[in-house]
């Protein structure tokens, strides 16, 4: 993901598809563990860790919609939908039957991956903009289906507390115990993602993504690949929603409205379409930015206004400076991060030796 | 390459260690307030009024010499009405050692609920957030110190049949928010028109509310109640203020529940001589003649500047005032009881649990916040449009107050 050589040695197709192209890639990745892992739990207070939660929480989303619109193509407005499905399935299975998370977690998973399949069967016809209006209106069906049907919803607040989740006797239920389930699931998604991006399914993916004519005539089966795309997303989609309902200890359809479709659609756009190290990139950038904006303007302005008059200052600015740079960003770099991170490391592969 | 990766780190390590620097501060004789507001999302018209009224109180406290020798530093997060951002300030607030925070937003409240009481640092939802929360021994860290919407439902009904004479055989529609803010009075209403005999009908308006025509004129032309209770955000109340007044249904008979009830709502459906005899339920008081605010405006002078433009939107500015002088009352509390001493976060919910008494001139009902009641009693007031203004209809009430606690038993029971 972080290294390359610098210039094209490969003479295997074993070799070309290896994780860690050179030693030092496996090594960086033994470090960010280790950092991962250890380091940034023991040192980081529980507020730093607290956003690094909701990082990884965004990851594991953004990963998922990443499958599905930057490496097959088919555009999806019902994200945060399937995330609802997974949120209520996993909270009434926990409430009602008593299952632990590590049941509850893949049937969540399992049943937003069957309803993301249905919602994608207009995708064999269409595509585009006209797919995204199909799956706008799935994400509006469910929403409205949760709302109205206590059978899944709960009741009329259409909230279903959970409890939090145990491993073994063991309660996770501060930050820092959260952090690690939090991570495990993060890391997991980033680990399966990439391997099954470099399989025969994500080979298929691209081809569809590319041209789905030409994909069809080398053999890939259209109707089984877009749906499994769909099926597959919506897995990591209703994983990221049982994630935020232990995280958070209910399932309220509130939390997974249009906008944060929308946002993660943000993720992945400025991240990078059909990269993994983009959406990871996407997920921090969404989900930092506001905070770090917000805490630069407060020292700043500071200096300018008075705590209350400041207060009002920095939601209002705080908007346009998001707006700004997401702008800025995309200007500089279509692409994404991904790609500027790219440019960045291809300068310094022949750095001090270039043309 | 080398050099260059060092660099970064070191950048890195630098900003680390300059963000545990500037979390090390800490300051003697000064509580802090968490205080989450909206003032860019979905519900800005209400924020960017009553975040301003909760900083003034706040402020013209601190230029009093502080709650007790107790200067308060308030720490805002613009929460935008999402839930992560909520999250976030939480953590935020914890950091910074608050010793109580104010939420906002339903969902943002519901998924808070949890961390608060883990965390053990209470979280005030006037007027949102779940009617349940009321019981203080199931939430024991949430408090919604003002009538929730179940308590609002009675008041409704309770006022339609003061103005009716009677509900026997009468004909009422709920028109609603199609969320479960929306449909949480459902249960009360049908409970009481069971009891009390009179015809119940829904009608349910889908988000984002500004499109009611159907509903309207199912009300107005097929239904024709007797009284119309409606429930609904945003935009959504100006809208049926006009949709109803332009298919000819006398707004006397229309109550709004309480965020359908401020200025702006009334002067975005077309002023308030349009809406005359409009009804609308408050939780804090109405109008600017409370010391109090007379007070702000002094202070304000005093520091040579005009008065905050906020002011005159008197609905939600005086709920800003009603929560924060909840939030300092509460201190002043905890920090008598412990004798002067500055008070941890569970002291403040403890000198929360035994506020009574204290009503800021009218300003706030005389409500009595226990351990088992954190909603304080439920009361409301009416306020109707006459003459360009809001007038005080009828003053503090408890609508079917043995009815809510019913259902808080029952609610209770079940979980």
């Amino acid at each position: 993901m972080f290294h390359r050589e610098a210039g094209v040695f490969k003479t295997t197709y074993a070799s070309d598809m290896a994780l860690y192209p050179l030693p030092i890639a496996k090594w960086t990745m033994i470090g960010l563990a280790v950092l991962f892992a250890i380091v940034l739990p023991i040192t980081l207070q529980e507020y730093y860790l607290s956003i690094l939660n909701l990082i990884f929480i965004a990851v594991v989303g953004a990963l998922g919609l990443n499958i599905l619109v930057g490496y097959t193509g088919q555009i999806s407005l019902g994200h945060g939908a399937f995330m609802s499905v997974g949120a209520y399935t996993a909270a009434n299975l926990a409430v009602r039957l008593g299952l632990p998370f590590w049941l509850t977690l893949p049937a969540g998973g399992l049943m937003a991956a069957f309803i993301g399949a249905l919602v994608g069967i207009p995708s064999l016809r269409i595509k585009g903009l006209y797919l995204a209006i199909a799956t706008l209106a799935g994400q509006l069906i469910i929403e409205w289906t949760i709302n109205h049907v206590p059978a899944i919803s709960g009741g009329a607040q259409a909230s279903i507390q959970v409890p939090r989740p145990d491993l073994f006797g063991f309660v996770l239920n501060t930050q820092g115990r959260l952090y690690y389930f939090l991570l495990f699931f993060a890391a997991l998604a980033i680990v399966a993602t990439l391997n099954l991006m470099r399989s025969r399914i994500g080979r298929a993916f691209i081809a569809v993504r590319d041209q789905d004519i030409a994909a069809e005539i080398i053999g890939i089966d259209i109707f089984r690949y877009k749906l499994l795309s769909f099926a597959i997303s919506s897995f990591y989609a209703g994983v990221t929603g049982v994630l935020y309902t232990y995280y958070l200890g209910i399932a309220n359809y509130e939390q997974f409205q249009l906008g944060v479709s929308i946002d993660f659609l943000a993720m992945i756009i400025i991240g990078g379409l059909g990269s993994v190290l983009g959406s990871i990139f996407g997920a921090i950038f969404i989900t930092l930015l506001p905070i770090a904006i917000r805490t630069l303007m407060e020292n700043v302005g500071s200096l300018f206004f008075s705590d209350s008059e400041l207060a009002n200052v920095v939601s209002g600015t705080r908007l346009a400076v998001f707006g700004g740079l997401i702008i800025f960003f995309l200007v500089i770099e279509p692409e994404g991060l991904n790609r500027l991170w790219r440019n960045v490391r291809s300068y310094f592969r022949v750095w001090p030796f270039s043309y | 390459m080398v050099r260059f990766e060092r660099r970064w780190l070191g950048l890195a390590a630098a900003a680390g260690s300059l963000a545990f620097a500037s979390s090390a501060f800490a300051q003697s004789k000064e509580l802090v307030f968490g205080f989450q507001c909206d003032r860019t999302g979905p519900t800005a018209t209400v924020g960017t009024v009553l975040c301003p009224g909760y900083h003034d109180y706040i402020d013209l406290l601190n230029s009093k010499g502080g709650v007790e020798g107790f200067k308060i530093k308030v720490d805002e997060i613009d929460n935008e009405y999402k839930v992560p951002p909520a999250i976030e300030a939480h953590e935020r607030f914890k950091k910074e050692g608050a010793v109580l925070e104010g939420l906002y937003g339903t969902p943002q409240t519901a998924a808070l609920n949890k961390k608060l009481e883990e965390d053990k640092i209470l979280g005030t939802s006037p007027g949102f957030g779940t009617a349940a929360a009321a019981d203080g021994k199931r939430f024991p860290y949430t408090f919604p110190i003002a009538a929730s919407y179940w308590s609002q439902a009675g008041a409704a009904v309770e006022f339609a049949k003061e103005k009716m004479g009677g509900l026997k055989g009468k004909k009422i529609a709920y028109l609603f928010y199609d969320n479960p803010a929306g449909k949480e009075p459902l249960p009360i209403l049908e409970d009481l028109a069971k009891s009390e005999g009179f015809d119940l009908r829904t009608f349910a308006v889908p988000a984002p509310g500004v499109e009611m025509g159907s509903q309207v004129t199912d009300i107005v032309q097929r239904y024709k109640p007797d009284f119309v209770i409606t429930h609904l955000f945003g935009r959504a109340p100006s809208v049926s203020i006009k949709e109803l007044k332009g298919k000819g249904y006398p707004l006397s008979k229309v109550v709004a529940f309480v965020w359908g009830s401020a200025e702006a709502d009334i002067v975005a459906a077309g002023g308030m001589g349009l809406a005359e005899g409009y009804n609308t339920l408050q939780f804090a008081g109405v109008g600017k003649d409370f010391p109090v605010l007379k007070d702000i405006v002094a202070m304000y002078k005093a520091a040579g500047k005009p008065a905050p433009k906020e002011m005159d939107s008197t609905v939600y500015y005086n709920r800003g005032i009603l929560n924060a002088a909840l939030h300092v009352e509460a201190v002043r509390n905890a920090i008598k009881a412990k004798g002067g001493a500055a008070p941890t976060s569970e002291e403040v919910k403890n000198g929360m649990e035994h506020i009574k008494g204290f009503t800021l001139d009218g300003l706030l009902p005389p409500m009595e916040l226990t351990p088992a009641d954190h909603e304080g009693g439920g009361w409301v007031q009416v306020w109707t449009v006459h003459g360009g203004k809001l007038n005080k209809t009828k003053d503090w009430f408890q609508g079917y107050r043995s009815v809510i606690l019913k259902h808080l038993a029952a609610d209770a029971q079940k979980s």
